[in-house]
C-alpha cells in the first residue's frame, strides 16, 4: 500500500536533509527505499544504493563481541580502515575492551553511531540516531556529522525529532502522505 | 484478447465463479459414473480378488497427488516472474488439495497392500516417495499459514516450491536407490498401466477425469475463497487508514 | 566474506554461543540408542551407520535457528544487507560458519560415538567420509530454510518442518555409504552422488537463501 507520494529532493555533496512528521508517516520506509532494503513502488532513486550506509534504530551489537571487535569488524566487512580518532569521536575510548553487551543503552547507540564512521560511505540514512543519547553525546554526534562526514563532501539524511543544531534543511513530509485512493501497491488489484 | 486477463482477480472470480458449481456437479456424476463402474461392474481378476477394485481411487489420487505438485510449480514461477496474484493464490488453494489427495493415496495404498502383500505398509520405493511427498505439502502449507503478510508468503512459498521440487525428484531417485540397495523392490512394486487389461482400463480413465474435475472445481473454489479473503483484507486495512484522518 | 565468517565463529565459542550444543545433543542421541533398543553387539552394530547419520542430522537441525534469527532480533541484518557482500556470499558464509561450529565436531565426534555402537572398524572411514561430504549440504540446506523463516514466531519448529524433508536424499545417499562400507560392499557410488548433491547444493542453494533473505528484510 502506498505511504508517501511526491517526494522529491536532490542532495549535492556535502549537503544534509532532516525528514520531519509524525510517527507513521513513512520516515522509515523511504530510508529503507533508498538503502534498497525495499523496492519503490514507483518513482526513481539515484545515486545511493553501493554509496549508501544505513543506520536503523537498532544498533545490531552483539553482547558477546567488544567494542573494538564490533568497529573492526564493521571496518573488514566493508574493507576499510578503523580511522584513528574514532573512539575518542564517540567517547568510547575507556569502554574499547568492554563487551558491547555491559554497555547501556545511550552507550551502545554511541558504538552504533561510531559503525557509521567505520564504513566509509558518502551516503548516510540514519533513522532516529539520537534515540536515548544525553544532551552531550548528541552534541558530539553533531560534531561527527558537520565536520568530519559533511564537510567532507558526504550526504546525510537524517529522520528525527529533536534538534541537531546543524542548520539542515527540513524536508516536511506530511504533504506527501498518499492519499487514502492512491494507486499502487499490492492491495490494489483486490479493491 | 490474452490470458493474462484473467490474472486480474476480479476478472478471474467473476469468470470462473459460475463454473465452479457446475463442474463440481459434472465432477461427481463423471466419479459415480467410473467408481460404480468399476466396483460394480468389472469382472474380478484372477490372482487378485476383489481387493485390486481400489486402485480406482488409489491411482487417480495418486495422479492427482503429483499433478498438484506440479501446478504448484507452474503456478509459482508465474507469480514469481509475472507477479499475477491470482497464480500465487491458486498455488495456495492447490495445496491441502494436493495433500489430501496424498493421503488419500496413501490410505487406499495401505488398504490394498494388506491382503496383498500382508501388511499395512512396506517401505516400497513409491510409498515412501508419497509418504516424502506429504512431509513437503505439510512444510509448504505450514509456510504459507506462518507467514502475516500475503505477499512475502507468496514469495517465500514459491522460493520454496522451486527448492522443493528439486529436492522431491532427488528423493524420488534416492529412493530408489535406498530401496534396491536392501531389499528385492521390485516384486513388490505396482505397475499398472502396463498390464491392466481394458475392461479395467476404461472405467480406471473415467475416474482419472472424475478427479481431475474434481481438483479443477476444488482448486477454482479455493482460489475463489482465497481472492476474496485478499479483498476483505485489503478492504479492512484501506479502513484503518481512514480512522487516523477523522481523529 | 571472511569478516563475517570470523565475526560467527567468535561468537559462536564466545559465553551464549551454543557452540559444542549440537555436538553434546548429537553424543546424548547416540548414547539413548542402546537403552531404546537393547545391548546386543550385533543388532548395534547392523544399525550404527544409520543411527549416527540421523543423530548428526537431529543435531544439525537443532542449531539451525540461530543463523539468522539473533541478526535478525538484533538489527544486524539489515545492516549486514545493506554492506558491500552481496547476500549470496552471506549466505554462503552463514552456512559455512554453521558447519564448522556444528559439522566439523559432529565429522571429528562420530568415530568415538561408533565404537559406542561397534561399528565396525572397516566402516569407520567411509562414514567419516560420507559425514564430511554429507554434513555441508545439511549446513547449506539449512541455511536456506533460517532464511524462509526469519523473524517469524515459532520459526524453529517450522523450519524443522519444511528442512526435513529436504534432508532426505542425503540422509538416504550418507547413510547408504556408511552402511555399504560397514557390509565391506562398494560405497563409491553412493558417495559420487552425496558429493553431486552437496555441490549443488553450494552452487545453487546461496541464491535462493538470498532470495528469500530480500523477501524477508522487505
Amino acid at each position: 500500500m502506498p505511504v508517501l507520494t511526491g517526494v522529491s529532493f536532490r542532495l549535492s555533496p556535502g549537503q544534509g536533509l532532516v525528514l520531519r512528521g509524525a510517527n507513521g508517516i513513512g520516515k522509515t520506509t523511504l530510508l529503507r527505499t533508498i538503502a534498497g532494503l525495499q523496492p519503490q513502488l514507483s518513482g526513481q532513486i539515484a545515486g545511493a544504493g553501493e554509496r549508501a550506509g544505513y543506520a536503523s534504530h537498532a544498533d545490531g551489537i552483539k553482547p558477546a563481541l567488544t567494542v573494538a571487535e564490533t568497529l573492526r569488524f564493521w571496518a573488514d566487512l566493508y574493507r576499510t580502515e578503523l580511522p584513528a580518532d574514532v573512539f575518542e569521536l564517540f567517547d568510547l575510548e575507556d569502554l574499547r575492551d568492554r563487551p558491547a553487551g555491559t554497555l547501556s543503552a545511550g552507550q551502545g547507540r554511541r558504538l552504533g553511531l561510531a559503525r557509521l564512521a567505520v564504513i566509509g560511505r558518502e551516503v548516510l540514512l540514519l533513522d532516529e540516531p539520537t534515540v536515548s543519547l544525553d544532551a552531550f553525546s548528541v552534541k558530539r554526534f553533531a560534531f561527527f556529522l558537520r565536520d568530519r562526514h559533511l564537510v567532507r563532501g558526504g550526504i546525510a539524511v537524517i529522520a528525527t525529532h529533536i534538534d541537531l543544531g546543524l542548520d539542515l534543511p527540513v524536508l516536511d513530509l506530511t504533504p506527501h502522505r498518499a492519499a487514502l485512493e492512491a494507486q499502487g501497491g499490492s492491495d490494489e488489484a483486490f479493491l | 484478447m490474452s490470458i493474462w486477463s484473467y490474472a486480474n482477480p476480479r476478472k478471474f472470480l467473476d469468470t470462473t465463479a459460475p463454473w465452479v458449481p457446475w463442474l463440481m456437479w459434472l465432477a461427481a456424476a463423471v466419479l459415480a459414473v467410473g467408481l460404480v463402474w468399476g466396483f460394480f461392474f468389472t469382472p474380478e481378476a484372477e490372482r487378485f480378488g476383489s481387493s485390486v477394485k481400489i486402485i480406482y481411487l488409489h491411482v487417480p489420487s495418486a495422479l492427482m497427488a503429483i499433478n498438484a505438485w506440479l501446478m504448484m510449480l507452474v503456478a509459482s514461477l508465474i507469480w514469481l516472474i509475472r507477479r499475477h496474484h491470482v497464480s500465487a493464490l491458486a498455488a495456495r488453494a492447490a495445496a491441502p488439495v494436493g495433500m489430501v489427495m496424498t493421503v488419500i493415496a496413501l490410505i487406499t495404498g495401505a488398504i490394498w497392500g494388506q491382503p496383498m502383500w500382508g501388511t499395512w505398509w512396506a517401505w516400497d520405493p513409491r510409498l515412501t516417495s508419497f509418504l516424502i511427498l506429504f512431509l513437503f505439502y505439510l512444510g509448504y502449507i505450514a509456510l504459507w499459514t506462518a507467514i502475516p503478510d500475503p505477499d512475502s508468503a507468496a514469495d517465500l512459498t514459491s522460493v520454496l516450491c522451486l527448492v522443493g521440487s528439486v529436492f522431491a525428484i532427488l528423493s524420488r531417485y534416492a529412493v530408489n536407490f535406498w530401496n534396491q540397495g536392501l531389499h528385492q523392490g521390485a516384486s513388490l512394486s505396482l505397475d499398472k498401466q502396463e498390464n491392466v487389461a481394458d475392461v479395467f482400463w476404461v472405467p480406471l480413465l473415467v475416474c482419472m477425469a472424475g478427479f481431475v474435475l474434481l481438483f479443477l472445481a476444488l482448486v477454482l473454489l479455493r482460489t475463489g475463497t482465497e481472492i476474496r479473503a485478499r479483498r476483505i483484507a485489503a478492504l479492512r486495512a484501506r479502513a484503518r487508514r481512514v480512522e487516523p484522518v477523522r481523529a | 566474506m571472511r569478516a563475517l565468517l570470523a565475526r560467527d565463529l567468535r561468537l559462536a565459542v564466545r559465553a551464549g554461543g551454543g557452540f559444542g550444543l549440537g555436538l553434546a545433543f548429537f553424543l546424548i542421541v547416540v548414547v539413548l540408542v542402546p537403552f531404546g533398543v537393547g545391548p546386543e553387539t550385533a543388532i548395534l552394530a547392523r544399525i550404527a551407520p544409520g543411527i549416527l547419520w540421523v543423530a548428526a542430522l537431529l543435531a544439525a537441525l537443532l542449531s539451525l535457528d540461530r543463523i539468522f534469527a539473533l541478526d535478525h532480533e538484533d538489527g544486524s541484518l539489515p545492516l549486514l544487507a545493506t554492506a558491500p557482500l552481496p547476500l549470496e556470499m552471506l549466505a554462503l558464509a552463514k552456512a559455512l560458519a554453521h558447519w564448522i561450529t556444528t559439522g566439523l565436531p559432529l565429522v571429528v565426534a562420530a568415530p568415538l560415538l561408533g565404537v559406542l555402537l561397534h561399528l565396525p572398524g572397516e566402516a569407520m572411514p567411509w562414514l567419516l567420509v560420507s559425514l564430511a561430504i554429507g554434513t555441508p549440504a545439511l549446513s547449506l540446506i539449512g541455511t536456506f530454510g533460517a532464511a524462509l523463516t526469519v523473524g517469524l514466531r515459532r520459526g524453529g519448529l517450522l523450519l524443522s518442518l519444511i528442512v526435513l524433508p529436504l534432508y532426505v536424499p542425503i540422509l538416504i545417499f550418507g547413510a547408504e555409504a556408511a552402511r555399504r562400507g560397514a557390509e565391506g560392499l562398494p560405497a563409491a557410488t553412493p558417495l559420487m552422488l552425496l558429493a553431486g548433491i552437496g555441490l549443488g547444493c553450494a552452487a545453487l542453494l546461496p541464491f535462493a537463501t538470498a532470495a528469500a533473505l530480500r523477501v524477508t528484510l522487505r
